[in-house]
């Protein structure tokens, strides 16, 4: 099924877009777009150039040609800042989360909700669990937002990362490897995670290494091969083992 | 379309902690306060002056001495980090007001007209405006302190230098300088503004010692900062995850410089309040205290790791520290026992931390 949101403008899209370290041709002419409320895989063997491509999507570099546009706009983004201020999120690997934290101090770190006092401003605990808790809610994950994150579980710990880009209304969510390390179980619900972010009209990339779970949650998967877009394909019109093929380059492209 | 989940993912295998297997009960400093109170009790039936007005005051007065200090390298060791220049601190920020002091009061020297003049004897030294003096010299003391927290926390947070070995240097860099300004000979506070002085730091206030006071305030307002403000929690989630504070926005360096800070300005505080308790700073003064200090923020649950610790537990481990001390005295204990035992102290409160992070 291609997802019915994909219609109007796309939120993301890239033309030509290249990056150069020194000598060495990281990235060349790559051109994509991604709607809302679209899951789009994006896969490739390590050094594809995927982490060079997310990186400069969400601002870590710059790239040396072409053109970012989201929403339509060109955009440039200097810092990682930037592309989070006009609503591109990435949940890391290894989830960013500080487990000496409650989930809902996770969910806020940086953008802490507070209460003027006089002058001083203090942390508002009670409109940050509330807002927590409805975030865990719409994500259909029980997660308690006092609870600590060092006791969680590994799906668990995925809703609070995944909860910290709702709470900034992101348009697009780029995830690195959210299943890599995690058991079969938590698989499924970050799968379902994914689901609930799409189902509020939210675009996500996810970069994966894992065959299934692109398949059972992309409407489009895109292969990077050294550098370059290999293939850009509704998940109906293709198959795992061509993938594969495209990923190891057994079949230039699709 | 395979969809994995339309349900709600439910977690019927996580329950509520019980209350006594979390929160206060099951930290460090939970098991440390109930051992200090055991203490107490043993001690009260060990001996009959334990619990003497005269001694507690004591007690009070000599555990404030480190306490404040504490608080400070609590702050750094909650970021992961560790301060080991707060005793030669402690020491340049004490010699540095007493310097001030009297230079600002003895007539003839640079400045010093604008402060004092001589009385109609000609000999008597008054204060132009009584307490200038002694603001200006505990500022300058503290300014002293701010410099020495802002070069440690530039070293660590921006230069990327390791806190151990940033603060090392550092202990001996200050430590050599009060001898360069003192000439080795130390320095006594004087001046018309003396016994202000004297009255602040080894006075008494509403029958409890000045320093107590001083503690319980500053003690107060950490636990606020810690708990209740946006720089409290940034510096938990730097010594949690110093890279997902980094990649949600925090201002890591800020934040990293501001607990140096926090910690010089503390141990100076507490310089110049063992100051005003001894009547002079001398160049010596303070000599590895910071052990003492670490020792306590680390017996009271902070942990050297980072992400965990608070005001509750520096204090409770002072407060060990120093009744085994005045306990190991009272019992006529030989007191040179009483680092041994210390040491056993640190051992043991992080060893049942971990045997019981192990069982939970």
């Amino acid at each position: 099924m291609i997802s019915p949101h994909v219609t109007g403008q796309p939120v993301l899209q890239l033309t030509g877009i290249g990056k150069e370290f020194g000598a060495i041709r990281a990235l060349h002419d790559v051109g994509m777009q991604i709607f809302p409320g679209e899951v789009v895989g994006l896969m490739g063997d390590n050094g594809a150039g995927k982490s060079t491509l997310v990186k400069i999507i969400a601002g870590n570099f710059r790239p040396s040609q072409g053109e970012i546009r989201f929403a339509g706009n060109a955009v440039h983004f200097g810092r990682p800042i930037d592309a989070r201020a006009v609503g591109i999120e990435v949940v890391y690997q290894d989830l960013a989360l500080a487990d000496n934290l409650t989930a809902a101090a996770n969910v806020f770190l940086g953008r802490e909700l507070k209460r003027k006092f006089g002058p001083f401003a203090l942390l508002d605990h009670k409109a940050m669990a509330a807002r927590a808790l409805e975030l865990f809610g719409e994500l259909r994950s029980e997660t308690r937002p006092d609870d600590l994150v060092k006791q969680m579980s590994g799906g668990q710990r995925q809703a609070v990362a995944i909860a910290r880009t709702r709470l900034s209304n992101a348009k697009l969510v780029m995830m690195d490897e959210p299943t890599a390390a995690i058991s079969v179980r938590q698989v499924e619900q970050v799968l379902s995670l994914i689901h609930r972010l799409k189902e509020q009209g939210v675009a996500v990339m996810l970069i994966s290494h894992r065959m299934p779970d692109v398949f059972a949650v992309c409407d489009r998967v895109v292969v990077m091969r050294r550098g370059e877009k290999r293939a850009d394909k509704a998940i109906g019109d293709t198959s795992p083992e061509e993938v594969t093929s495209l990923i190891t380059g057994a079949k230039e492209a699709a | 379309m395979a969809t994995p989940l339309e349900s709600p993912i439910t977690f019927t295998n996580v329950g509520k902690a019980k209350w006594w297997q979390s929160g206060f009960f099951a930290s460090q400093t939970g098991y440390v306060l109930l051992a200090l109170v055991v203490l107490f009790v043993v001690m009260n039936f060990a001996s009959p002056y334990f619990f003497t007005e005269g001694n507690m005051q004591n007690v009070a007065k000599n555990f404030s001495f480190i306490a404040i200090a504490t608080l400070g390298v609590t702050f750094i060791i909650i970021t992961g980090g560790i301060d080991l220049s707060v005793g030669s601190m402690m020491c340049f920020s004490a010699m540095i007001t007493s310097m001030v002091m009297t230079g600002l009061s003895t007539p003839g020297m640079p400045g010093a007209s604008w402060f004092v003049h001589l009385a109609g004897d000609g000999k008597t030294v008054v204060a132009n405006l009584p307490g200038l003096i002694l603001l200006i010299s505990v500022l300058a003391g503290l300014g002293v302190a701010v410099i020495v927290g802002l070069v440690n926390g530039f070293c660590i947070a921006v230069l990327g230098l390791s806190p151990f070995v940033t603060t090392l240097g550092m202990l001996s860099i200050v430590r050599g300088l009060c001898y360069v300004v003192s000439n080795g000979r130390g320095s006594f506070p004087g001046g018309p503004d003396a016994d202000y002085f004297y009255a602040l730091t080894s006075g008494n206030v509403l029958g409890m010692p000045a320093p107590f006071i001083y503690l319980v305030i500053l003690a107060a307002a950490m636990a606020v900062v810690l708990h209740h403000t946006g720089f409290g929690r940034h510096v938990f989630a730097l010594g949690g995850n110093e890279k997902a504070a980094e990649l949600t926005g925090i201002p890591v360096v800020r934040v990293k410089i501001e607990v140096y800070v926090i910690g010089a300005l503390a141990a100076g505080l507490q310089g110049i309040i063992i100051c005003g308790w001894l009547g002079s700073a001398p160049a010596n003064m303070a000599t590895s205290y910071e052990l003492n200090v670490i020792a306590a923020a680390v017996i009271g649950g902070a942990n050297l790791a980072g992400g965990v610790g608070g005001p509750l537990g520096a204090i409770v481990g002072c407060v060990l520290l120093e009744v085994i001390r005045n306990g190991l005295v009272l019992a006529q204990v030989n007191s040179y026992w009483q680092q041994t035992l210390v040491g056993v102290i640190i051992i043991l409160a992080v060893l049942v931390d971990r045997i019981r992070s192990r069982m939970a």
